[in-house]
C-alpha cells in the first residue's frame, strides 16, 4: 500500500526548528557582535533573496509543466507546490526587512547626499516609494498567484475534471508571461541596484538561470528526503533521471549566461562596465573561481554520464554542490557592492543565517506537503506519468 | 561462409512474442529489423546501450584541447598581436574557438565511429535480407554458422513454430 499523505513527525520539526534557532543565534551574534550591520544586513537580503526564488521555481516548474502537459511531472508536480508555499512567507520577510533599515544599509541609492550626477539621472526609477511599490505590487501577485495556482491544482486532483486542468493550465501562462517580466525587473531592484551605477542587460535572467539551477536541486533534494522517509513510491528512476537532466542542462545555461554577460564585458573593456569585475577579481579572487567550479565544472562532469543522472549517491552530493554554488554566486552578486572587500567574508554569520532560512525554507515546504496528497491520483496524466520511460 | 535464416511478422505484437519463444529456446537472434521503432525489443533482444557516447566525449574532449593548444601557441609564440592592452595568453577570448572545435570533433567522431562500426558508407558492402523491411515486415535474422543441415532444420521449426509468416534461408 502506497503511503501518499505525508505527516511530519517531531523529529523532523525539531530538525528544522533547531535550524532556525542557529539561524536567529546568528542573527543576534550579527547585530551585536563585531560583524557590522551592513553586513549582516547584505547577507539576510542574500538568503531571503535566495530562498524566496527558489520557493519561485518550485511554482515556475509546476507551472511550465502545466502548459506543456508534460506527463511525467505529475508524479513530482507536488514538491514545487509545496515550495511555492514558501513565497507569501519570504515575500513578507523581505518587506519586513526592507521596511526595517535593511534599504538604507544595503542600497547606496536611498541617501540622498550620495546621489552623483549618474544616479541622479535614475532617480525617476529608483527612488523609494516607487521601490516600495514595485516590491509590494510584484511579491502581492506572486503570493496570490501561488494560491490560486494551488487551489486549482488541488482540484484536478480532487475531482479529476478537465475544467479544472485547463483553468490551470490558462493560470499557469499567465503566471509564466507575469514571472518572465517579474524576476527580471526585481533582480534589478533588490540585486543590480546595489552596485547603483553598474548595468548588465543580461543581468535579470542570468539570475534567473542562477535560481533556475538551484531550484532543481532543491526538488531532488526533497525528493530525496521524502523518499529516505518512506514516501513517493510512485516516483521512480525514470522521472529522477528526468530532474538530473534538468540538474546537467540548467547548469551548463547558468554557464552560457554567466559566460555572456563576462565576456562581453571583458571584450569591451569599458571602464563602467569592467568596474563591476574589476572590483570583483580584486577582493573576491578566490571565490570568484570556486563560484564557476561549485554552478558549472562539477555538476557538468559529474553528471554528465547517464548513470549519474539515475543514481542518488551521485545526484544528491552534486545538487549539494550546486545550491551551493548558487548561493556563492549570489554572494558575489550583493557583497561586493553592499559590504565590499575589506568587511566582508564567509564566516559564523554566513553559515549561521543560511542554515536558518532553509530551516524555515524546509519547515514551510513540508508543512504544505502535509496538506495534500503526495501522488495526484486523479490527475489526467498521472496514468501516464508512471509508464514514463526514457533512453537518454 | 555465412548463413542466414531469416523469418518474417507481419505484425509487431506477434513479432515481440514469437522472438520470446524463440529466445526461451535458445537460439541466438544475430538482429531484428523493423519498419519502425518496436517499444520493449531492445530489452527483449538483451541489446547493450550505445557507446557512441564515450566517442563524443573522447572526441570532443581532444578539440578542446586542440583548440585551446592551438590559440595559445597562435596569440602567445607564433604571432602574438597586442588587442587593445589586453594579455597575450587571453582565457576568456579563447573559449569561443575551444567550444566550437569541441562540438566540431564530438560530431565528426560520432559520425565516423557510427560509419564505421556499422559498416556504412561509401563503398561498403551489406546483405538486405528482405525488401520489405521498410514496408510491413518485421524481420528476424538468425545467422547460421556451420554446414549442418540438421540445425538448420532444428532452427526452422523453432521459428515457425513460434508464428513466423515466412521463413527462408540465404546464403
Amino acid at each position: 500500500m502506497e503511503n501518499l499523505t505525508f505527516k511530519l513527525t517531531k523529529k523532523t520539526v525539531t530538525v528544522f526548528v533547531v535550524m532556525i534557532a542557529i539561524g536567529l543565534i546568528a542573527l543576534l551574534y550579527g547585530v551585536l557582535g563585531s560583524p557590522g550591520a551592513e553586513r549582516v544586513a547584505a547577507n539576510l537580503l542574500l538568503n531571503n533573496y535566495y530562498f524566496l526564488s527558489l520557493g519561485l521555481i518550485g511554482l515556475f516548474f509546476v507551472t511550465v509543466h502545466a502548459i506543456s502537459e508534460s506527463a511525467w511531472h505529475t508524479s513530482v508536480g507536488r514538491i514545487g507546490e509545496a515550495m511555492s508555499a514558501f513565497i507569501p512567507a519570504g515575500g513578507a520577510l523581505l518587506l519586513i526587512f526592507f521596511v526595517l533599515g535593511g534599504l538604507h544599509l544595503v542600497f547606496e541609492w536611498t541617501h540622498e547626499d550620495h546621489l552623483d550626477a549618474i544616479l541622479l539621472k535614475k532617480t525617476p526609477y529608483l527612488n523609494e516609494p516607487f521601490f516600495y511599490i514595485r516590491s509590494v505590487f510584484f511579491i502581492g501577485v506572486w503570493a496570490a498567484m501561488a494560491h490560486y495556482i494551488r487551489k486549482v491544482s488541488l482540484q484536478v486532483d480532487l475531482n479529476g475534471d478537465m475544467k479544472y486542468f485547463n483553468r490551470l493550465r490558462t493560470l499557469s501562462a499567465v503566471f509564466i508571461v507575469f514571472y518572465a517580466l517579474s524576476s527580471v525587473v526585481t533582480s534589478w531592484d533588490w540585486l543590480m541596484s546595489i552596485d547603483a551605477h553598474w548595468f548588465s542587460t543580461l543581468y535579470g535572467w542570468y539570475v534567473f538561470s542562477s535560481m533556475l539551477a538551484s531550484g532543481v536541486a532543491m526538488i531532488i533534494i526533497i525528493l530525496y528526503i521524502l523518499k529516505r522517509m518512506g514516501y513517493m513510491d510512485h516516483v521512480n528512476v525514470e522521472h529522477i533521471h528526468d530532474l538530473g537532466k534538468y540538474l546537467f542542462g540548467f547548469s551548463i545555461f547558468w554557464a552560457y549566461l554567466w559566460y555572456s554577460q563576462y565576456m562581453l564585458i571583458w571584450y569591451a573593456n569599458i571602464p563602467e562596465e569592467t568596474v563591476y569585475f574589476y572590483e570583483r577579481h580584486k577582493n573576491f579572487e578566490g571565490i570568484f573561481y570556486v563560484n564557476l567550479i561549485l554552478c558549472f565544472v562539477i555538476p557538468f562532469f559529474a553528471l554528465m554520464t547517464r548513470n549519474s543522472k539515475r543514481t542518488f549517491s551521485v545526484l544528491i552530493p552534486v545538487s549539494v554542490i550546486v545550491i551551493i554554488g548558487h548561493w556563492v554566486d549570489l554572494y558575489l552578486l550583493i557583497m561586493p557592492g553592499a559590504v565590499g572587500g575589506e568587511k566582508s567574508g564567509i564566516g559564523l554569520l554566513e553559515i549561521g543565517l543560511t542554515i536558518g532560512f532553509m530551516g524555515l525554507f524546509l519547515l514551510v515546504t513540508f508543512w504544505a506537503l502535509t496538506k495534500a496528497p503526495l501522488a495526484s491520483k486523479k490527475h489526467p496524466l498521472y496514468k501516464e506519468s508512471l509508464d514514463y520511460h526514457t533512453n537518454y | 561462409m555465412n548463413k542466414y535464416l531469416t523469418a518474417y511478422y507481419l505484425d509487431e505484437e506477434d513479432l515481440l512474442k514469437g522472438l520470446k519463444k524463440i529466445k526461451s529456446k535458445g537460439v541466438e537472434v544475430a538482429d531484428v529489423l523493423t519498419p519502425f521503432p518496436v517499444h520493449g525489443l531492445d530489452k527483449v533482444l538483451g541489446l547493450r546501450r550505445s557507446r557512441l557516447s564515450i566517442i563524443a566525449f573522447a572526441g570532443g574532449a581532444i578539440g578542446a584541447t586542440l583548440g585551446f593548444l592551438f590559440q595559445a601557441w597562435v596569440f602567445t609564440r607564433a604571432y602574438p598581436i597586442n588587442f587593445g592592452g589586453k594579455p597575450y595568453f587571453a582565457v576568456p577570448s579563447f573559449m569561443p574557438v575551444t567550444f566550437e572545435l569541441a562540438v566540431l570533433f564530438a560530431a565528426f567522431s560520432m559520425v565516423f565511429a557510427f560509419l564505421i562500426s556499422n559498416n556504412l558508407g561509401p563503398g561498403s558492402k551489406n546483405i538486405i535480407h528482405d525488401e520489405q523491411i521498410t514496408d510491413d515486415r518485421f524481420l528476424l535474422v538468425v545467422k547460421m554458422d556451420e554446414e549442418d543441415d540438421e540445425k538448420v532444420k532444428a532452427v526452422e521449426i523453432i521459428l515457425s513454430d513460434a508464428g513466423a509468416q515466412g521463413i527462408t534461408l540465404k546464403a
